[in-house]
């Protein structure tokens, strides 16, 4: 469970998140949506301890993670751009990741096979494709079985196939009783992954809870209609 | 254990960017031709130390605010691990000074092991001459790495600022204090001179070089001066208390920065 109380962000004049409470299941997959520049981004950074909020706080299983950092242990981060050191070799920088984790990794080798990344894996990070970047952040994030996985706009860069691949992982890892956060625009993909919805707008909560009753409430057929109608409402 | 972890991987970073690797072939390169010219004498340790007192704080300042710059990739990967942000502070600090430490010694020392310097060398000057040169390493290291951080949205000002403080602190700041002694030559500023010297990190390593090989002579009264004091206990602790905050401040201050940032 995590719970976020009060959280309040400010770059210089700029309110970023403002006072948003939430509390996000465990064992159930979340969507973040809203849109670009309403404090998705950073909300995500604070539970990572990456962006130190102004006030409030986040309680991970009713630990408040101020100040420390072990809890990070449970979760696994893919960035929204993902942006690695450029002399490692793909290999390296998994091997490096698992020392500094200091855990076994559980699934590194199904997971590389998985997204094919098996010719990429001598090669140095700079000379990488985007995509195949963001498959190594997708190994990253999901390699130590974290209980919490953190995706932020996970399938930008993906090309059809690797994007269908990874929805099946998520998927798998939903199924297994995982947390899963996700940050995306593609509507279908929130429809297909989440069951709860979080909807933010200029740094504010506008709606939190399961999305099959915004659908209800709003009367319509898909996500993306509801989604839209109350985009359109919050700007009248 | 987390930091050696990073300290390695830096290292190897590093020697293979080759960067380090031609700073270090420098060193050799000056210190080589030094004795070739001057002989194994003190003179070509004098000139060892003129050249190192002005590239060492250069290098230092420059290469510490890039090296944040460079290394943001790594510092938001690594943000995101169960890691702490101290840890994470003194792996990018070692992992950069230290290498820089290891060229500068390794640069200097191995042309005077070869030519027996090492030997015929009074070791008292030879030792001081690596300690000052090490810790001018780690100072100027820490305060590129504050200016970094203090800049880290902007590196064009990051960078000119660790530009200008190198120019102040190794040639404006020689030309102010002479400046201030050919004005005010007529009263006693043997000790204001005293202190602005103390304040200046590259000048008191300066003055205990001079003082070292016995060269204050040339200087006259001031030289009487500065030697009484720094040869007192007073003195040598003064000026090692002003060299540890020189290189305590910018680096607490730095993970102050470091710990409160927003990545």
């Amino acid at each position: 469970m995590i719970s976020i109380k009060g959280l309040r962000k400010k770059f210089g004049p700029l309110t970023v998140l403002d006072d948003i409470d939430l509390d996000i299941p465990s064992g159930q997959a979340t969507g973040i949506v809203g849109p670009n520049g309403s404090g998705k981004t950073t909300a995500i950074k604070a539970l990572l301890g990456l962006v130190k909020p102004n006030a409030g706080d986040i309680l991970i299983d009713g630990e408040s993670i101020k100040g420390q950092w072990d809890y990070r242990k449970k979760i696994g981060y893919m960035p929204q751009i993902a942006r690695y050191p450029e002399n490692m070799t793909v290999s390296e920088l998994f091997e490096f990741i698992k020392n500094i984790r200091e855990t076994g990794e559980t699934n590194k080798d199904e997971l590389i096979s998985y997204f094919g990344l098996e010719p990429e894996l001598e090669k140095r990070m700079r000379t990488l494709s985007g995509g195949n970047r963001q498959k190594v952040g997708a190994v990253l994030a999901m390699m130590f079985d974290p209980e919490i996985l953190i995706f932020d706009e996970p399938t930008a860069g993906l090309d059809p196939h690797a994007s269908v691949q990874f929805k099946n992982m998520v998927h798998r890892e939903k199924e297994k009783g995982k947390t899963v956060l996700l940050t995306t625009h593609i509507m279908s993909e929130i429809e297909e992954l989440a069951d709860y919805l979080i909807f933010i707008v200029e740094g504010q909560i506008r709606y939190h809870g399961p999305m099959k009753e915004l659908i209800e409430k709003q009367q319509e057929q898909r996500l993306e209609g509801a989604v839209a109608k109350m985009m359109a409402e919050v700007a009248a | 254990m987390k930091t050696l972890t990073i300290l390695k991987y830096q290292w190897k970073d590093l020697f293979r960017g080759k960067w380090i690797i031609g700073y270090g072939l420098i060193y050799l390169l000056m210190s080589d031709a030094m004795i070739r010219f001057a002989g194994t004498g003190p003179k070509a340790m004098i000139s060892i130390a003129n050249i190192m007192l002005l590239l060492i704080p250069l290098v230092g300042v420059i290469y510490g605010a890039l090296y944040l710059y460079q290394s943001r990739e790594f510092t938001e990967l690594l943000l995101a691990q169960p890691l702490d942000r101290n840890t994470l502070f003194w792996g990018l600090f070692g992992g950069l000074a230290l290498p820089l430490a290891f060229a500068f010694t390794a640069g200097i020392l191995i042309p005077m092991i070869y030519t027996g310097m090492v030997l015929s060398a009074k070791f008292q000057s030879l030792a001081l001459l690596v300690i000052l040169g090490n810790v001018l390493t780690l100072l100027f290291t820490g305060l590129g790495f504050w200016m970094g951080l203090k800049f880290f949205e902007n590196r064009i000002k990051g960078l000119g600022y660790a530009l200008v403080s190198w120019l102040f602190l190794a040639v404006i700041y020689d030309g102010l204090v002479l400046l201030a002694v050919f004005m005010l030559g007529d009263y006693p500023i043997e000790e204001p001179m005293l202190a602005m010297t103390m304040l200046n990190p590259i000048d008191l390593a300066r003055i205990t070089v001079l003082l070292e090989f016995d060269i204050s002579a040339l200087m006259g009264y001031t030289g009487a001066v500065f030697n009484r004091f720094f040869g007192s206990v007073i003195g040598i602790g003064v000026a090692t208390a002003c060299l540890g905050l020189w290189l305590g401040i910018p680096l607490w201050s730095g993970k102050r920065l470091f710990n409160k940032k927003d990545f």
